[in-house]
């Protein structure tokens, strides 16, 4: 009788999402026997958790192991996005403790949902094949669904996780159709493995062109790239404020890093079919989630349709696909996460039981009585807008110097005009912060770990601004590892 | 690394403004305003006297830059932080120092509220603006470059006048626009120069290294370069047709503003031409010299004849600038000595009567609130100190010999004058209106009768307005009469220019076409596209 070869199970290379896991059930367990006044620690509980397991993902650093028969692939690529992932869902704990007990939100289930979103994102990063991709991408945005519609009694909030819900299951169906018609024309679903079969037919096929379409519409959803987008503005509106913060960046990275995966190590060969598309989608998404935002009247409406020109900007790192611009990729990432959460992080700080704090009219006036918190939104815009000396710049500065590297010079200048557009909208906001007279006297709903979350983000754009050598180092090295030891790739240097 | 002075000037030059501003933001009680004030013009005469310590420091038949600074900073790109100074930029420095102190003693009575964000606002703006004038790293540049927008658009937008929150935005944008096109032609010429069949092959944003490819690199790039050039330099000064933004952001910024505005922030927009567009694609420079001038000349004309048209008294003065940057950037695009040197000084001599005309504008709105030219009449009885100042700064605007005006606008005729006779004729031209609309705006204001009641208890100048107003007075009349130390602060490094571009041109001798960009093969089906994929990669740690 023969015997089915089962691979050496290897736990080492997952050692921090089971840590993650194992948080999880410990955040379900004690939110159960605690009395409701005191649940505030559960929070305090999951910062020590992703302390720890931060800890152990740092003694990753410079791995490169495949693990369960090539499915997973733990390297420094992925570790530099699970560290993203990590801040960002570390930085939405830091920001929500007062702000669920003014929305009234149930403790126990929102830290362990958010939690559960952060390993599939670990698990999307990870990812060596399809179907483990698809299983992460499916644990990041259930969950996320759960949270987006979690203001129970707030229509908006019920909108939005409805659309976002219907739209989200169809696009992964869609990604599924995708890679059911790559496994179809290939044979395989290891990425590694679908190089190698694109690698011995050199013709293009419109099978493979349209599973191509196919992935690239499912993580454009993901990532609300136009004209996949639609959803966005109603969730993020809708959503919890902190949700908005943590889907705006930790979505968006975990989409992007196995993006990133997908078509640099399992699509490489086939550059010239995506190259066209990705540049037409970029230059779409940045030019109309510009147009978008420009017209908005609420502030969390208005950051929806800037975080969908940032794919759009982000995206450029994709179709340049050089080394420089995948690297510049995930310093924007990681210039994104301290920026895009440190301005949500302000409209969390303008919300009281009777207000959300998220119309462009509830900043009137905000920097008579609040310099400090109205000096920070001004570094976050910047940094939202590029220039210097703010983490937003150097990201920027990078990405578009890679595509003028690489030749896509149209690109880059499509990309330099449309962030100077987006002055014009993040300013307004500045503008009715400095240069109007508040109406009323503004009440914030500061608390400390709130403030400690503000100045962390604010250290981080500005320290990116200054020094982003470590950074852009570490992305590099990541991206020599993603790419080192694919057969006959001409990487020169 | 150490200059001279045994220790890194410039640094501390560019950077005791904003620590002055952060100590004022994290220790000074908002109600204390005297308190403000007084630290933050000490910061200013800190900075004022740093900058001057350069001047006897400096050597002027040394062509090289000097107190330069350098230090490694971003190694994987070539980034340095980078600093120093030639005769180019000195002049420029000095004028920022003195301006930002002459401003803020301005605004003493001026400005009334929020003064603690006024004062951290523009010693932020002085850090900026001298960042611009010191920087020899494009990187390191751009980020001065950018960062002094924000100051200054918070200036505009909470001290400004009735249509403030407008001019504000358009300045930034404009602005913005023009800096980020800057940016890539920043990039274009990094990544030429990573080249090795234009460039070193190394990787660096460094200015000095940048300048030797110019011999080398053909002449489509470069006109490419220029292009994306001028556009962030042209916004800046402003040329026609890119100066709308001036008018507006003239008239609605506080008198400091607008100050700072003429006096420095249009400078730095001919500094760069001639810091980087002449030497670093000097075939392309003088390609365009046909359309340079024409866009100067237009501007002269245009800019005074819209003057001349103006009801407001600050409006005519923006426009004047127009005017008179018109006139700077017609000497830089003659492209020979006489007109640089021209262009140079009369960046200065404009920084100080236009600086100074925007400070009469502030004295006489603070005592009146009001700017229309209507409102005013026979001044001359009631003030006589302020007349004598306004006529004196009048006369210096129109260019009248024994004033600073005159050398600067004689110098670059005849640097006009030797590329052609045509420009020289429309300076001249220029110059004529411009002493129309000044010496009719003069008799409007001051001569005739003292029909205005309002007009009858003006108060003429205090201490502090005296004060303020002496230096400026003094430089006009002495580089007047003697601007030999002016000139021959610039001239060595002028001259150096010219030559280096001439150099550059003779070495060229490259036909653009035949040298275009090096054929990429065709990557195989698969391999990630790497181009130039030398860049980015780790410059040797020192």
């Amino acid at each position: 009788m023969e015997t089915i070869p089962l691979p050496a199970v290897q736990l080492g290379p997952i050692l921090p999402e089971i840590i993650m896991t194992a948080l999880v059930c410990l955040v379900i367990l004690v939110d159960l026997f605690l009395s409701p006044s005191r649940k505030g620690f559960v929070g305090f509980l999951t910062l020590v958790g992703l302390v720890v397991t931060g800890i152990f993902l740092a003694r990753m650093v410079g791995q490169d192991t495949r693990a369960f028969g090539g499915m997973y692939r733990v390297d420094d690529f992925s570790t530099f996005f699970k560290f993203i992932f990590l801040g960002v869902t570390f930085l939405t704990v830091l920001i929500s403790f007062r702000y669920l007990k003014i929305e009234e939100i149930n403790l126990g289930e929102y830290y362990s949902l958010l939690l559960f979103s952060t390993i599939g994102m670990m698990i999307m990063a990870s990812g060596n094949d399809l179907l483990t991709i698809y299983i992460g991408l499916e644990l990041l945005s259930i969950p996320v669904y759960i949270l987006v519609g979690f203001l129970k009694r707030d229509l908006a909030s019920q909108e939005g996780g409805i659309k976002y819900f219907l739209l989200g299951i169809f696009s992964s169906a869609i990604v599924l159709y995708g890679i059911a018609l790559i496994y179809g024309y290939t044979g395989t679903i290891y990425l590694d493995g679908i190089r190698e079969a694109l690698g011995k037919t050199s013709s293009s096929s419109p099978l493979l062109t349209l599973s191509i379409i196919l992935l690239t519409a499912g993580f454009a959803f993901k990532v609300a790239l136009v004209p996949f987008h639609m959803w966005a503005p109603d969730a993020y509106q809708g959503a919890p404020t902190t949700i908005t913060a943590f889907m705006s960046v930790g979505t968006k990275a975990a989409a992007f890093a196995a993006l990133v995966r997908v078509f640099m190590v399992g699509l490489g060969r086939s550059q010239d079919e995506w190259t066209i598309l990705l540049w037409l989608l970029a230059v779409v998404t940045m030019t109309w989630g510009n147009m978008g935002a420009l017209v908005q009247s609420n502030l969390k409406r208005l950051l929806a349709y800037s975080s969908i020109a940032h794919a759009g900007y982000i995206l450029i790192g994709l179709v340049v696909a050089t080394r420089t611009g995948i690297a510049s990729i995930m310093l924007y990432m990681a210039a994104y996460l301290f920026t895009n959460l440190g301005a949500f992080a302000l409209i969390v700080l303008l919300c009281r039981p009777n207000m959300r704090g998220d119309n462009l009219e509830d900043f009137r006036g905000f920097a008579r009585g609040h310099p400090w918190p109205a000096l920070a939104l001004v570094i976050f815009f910047l940094s939202l807008t590029g220039i210097p000396p703010t983490g937003g710049f150097v990201g920027k500065f990078y990405l578009f110097a890679a595509a003028i590297d690489a030749g896509f010079v149209w690109l880059a200048i499509i990309g330099v005009l449309n962030s100077a557009i987006s002055l014009y909208y993040y300013f307004r906001v500045v503008m009715l912060m400095y240069m109007e007279e508040p109406t009323s006297r503004i009440q914030t709903s500061n608390s400390f770990s709130l403030t400690v979350g503000i100045a962390v983000m604010v250290i981080g754009v500005l320290f990116i601004g200054l020094y982003p050598h470590p950074f852009f180092s570490a992305a590099q090295t990541s991206v020599a590892g993603l790419l080192k030891g694919l057969p006959a790739v001409a990487l020169a240097h | 690394m150490t200059n001279v002075l045994g220790f890194p000037i410039l640094t501390y030059m560019v950077f005791v403004p904003i620590i002055g501003a952060f100590i004022v933001m994290l220790f000074f009680p908002r109600e204390k305003t005297a308190a403000i004030k007084n630290f933050t013009l000490l910061v200013s005469l800190i900075t004022l006297a740093l900058s001057l310590w350069l001047l006897p420091a400096f050597d002027a038949n040394n062509v090289r830059m000097q107190f330069v600074e350098q230090y490694t900073w971003i190694p994987s790109i070539g980034v340095t932080y980078f600093m120093g100074l030639d005769g180019i930029s000195i002049l420029l420095i000095v004028l920022t120092t003195l301006l930002t102190s002459i401003s803020i003693l301005c605004s003493y009575k001026a400005i009334e509220e929020r003064e603690k964000e006024y004062y951290i606002s523009l010693l932020i703006l002085e850090t900026g603006m001298l960042g611009v004038f010191v920087s020899l790293d494009l990187f390191l540049f751009y980020i001065f470059w950018e960062v002094m927008l924000v100051p200054m658009y918070f200036l505009i937008g909470i001290w400004g006048g009735p249509r403030k929150l407008y001019a504000a935005i358009k300045f930034f944008l404009y602005t913005l626009v023009g800096s980020v096109l800057l940016l890539l032609g920043f990039l274009a010429l990094y990544f030429l120069n990573a080249n090795p069949a234009y460039g070193s092959g190394e990787l660096t944003f460094n200015l000095l290294e940048l300048y030797k490819m110019a011999p080398r690199l053909p002449a489509d790039y470069q006109l490419w370069v220029f292009l994306a050039l001028f556009v962030g330099f042209a916004i800046k000064v402003p040329m026609f047709p890119f100066h709308t933004w001036l008018p507006d952001a003239h008239v609605e910024a506080p008198t400091a503003g607008s100050v700072i505005l003429a006096g420095v922030l249009l400078k730095m927009g001919t500094y760069g031409f001639v810091r980087f567009n002449l030497p670093l694609v000097p075939q392309a420079s003088e390609t365009m010299i046909p359309f340079m001038a024409l866009l100067a000349i237009i501007g002269i004309i245009y800019g005074a004849l819209v003057a001349m048209a103006q009801k407001d008294v600050k409006k005519l003065v923006a426009y004047s600038s127009v005017s008179h940057l018109g006139f700077v950037m017609l000497g830089i695009f003659a492209l020979n000595s006489q007109g640089l040197v021209g262009a140079l000084l009369q960046n200065l001599n404009h920084g100080l009567s236009t600086g100074a005309l925007f400070l009469i504008v502030g004295i006489i709105y603070e005592r009146r609130h009001t700017r229309m030219i209507a409102d005013y009449g026979g001044l001359s009885k009631v003030v006589p100190i302020f007349t004598v100042i306004f006529a004196i700064t009048m006369f210096s605007s129109i260019g009248l010999p024994g004033l600073n005006g005159f050398i600067g606008e004689f110098l670059i005729l005849v640097g006009a004058f030797q590329v052609s006779k045509v420009y020289a004729a429309f300076a001249v031209a220029g110059i004529v209106l411009g002493a129309a609309y000044m010496l009719w705006l003069f008799q409007r204001m001051m001569f005739g009768n003292l029909d205005k009641p309002e007009n009858r208890n003006l108060t003429d100048l205090n201490v502090r307005e005296i004060v303020y107003m002496m230096p400026i007075i003094f430089l006009m009349f002495w580089i007047g009469i003697y601007p030999k130390p002016f000139i021959n602060l610039m001239e060595p490094s002028v001259k150096n220019l010219v030559k280096q571009m001439e150099l550059a041109k003779a070495g060229k001798a490259i036909d653009g076409k035949a040298f275009a960009r090096p054929v990429v093969p065709k990557s195989p089906p698969g391999s990630a596209r790497e181009i130039v994929s030398k860049s980015f990669r780790s410059a040797p740690e020192k």
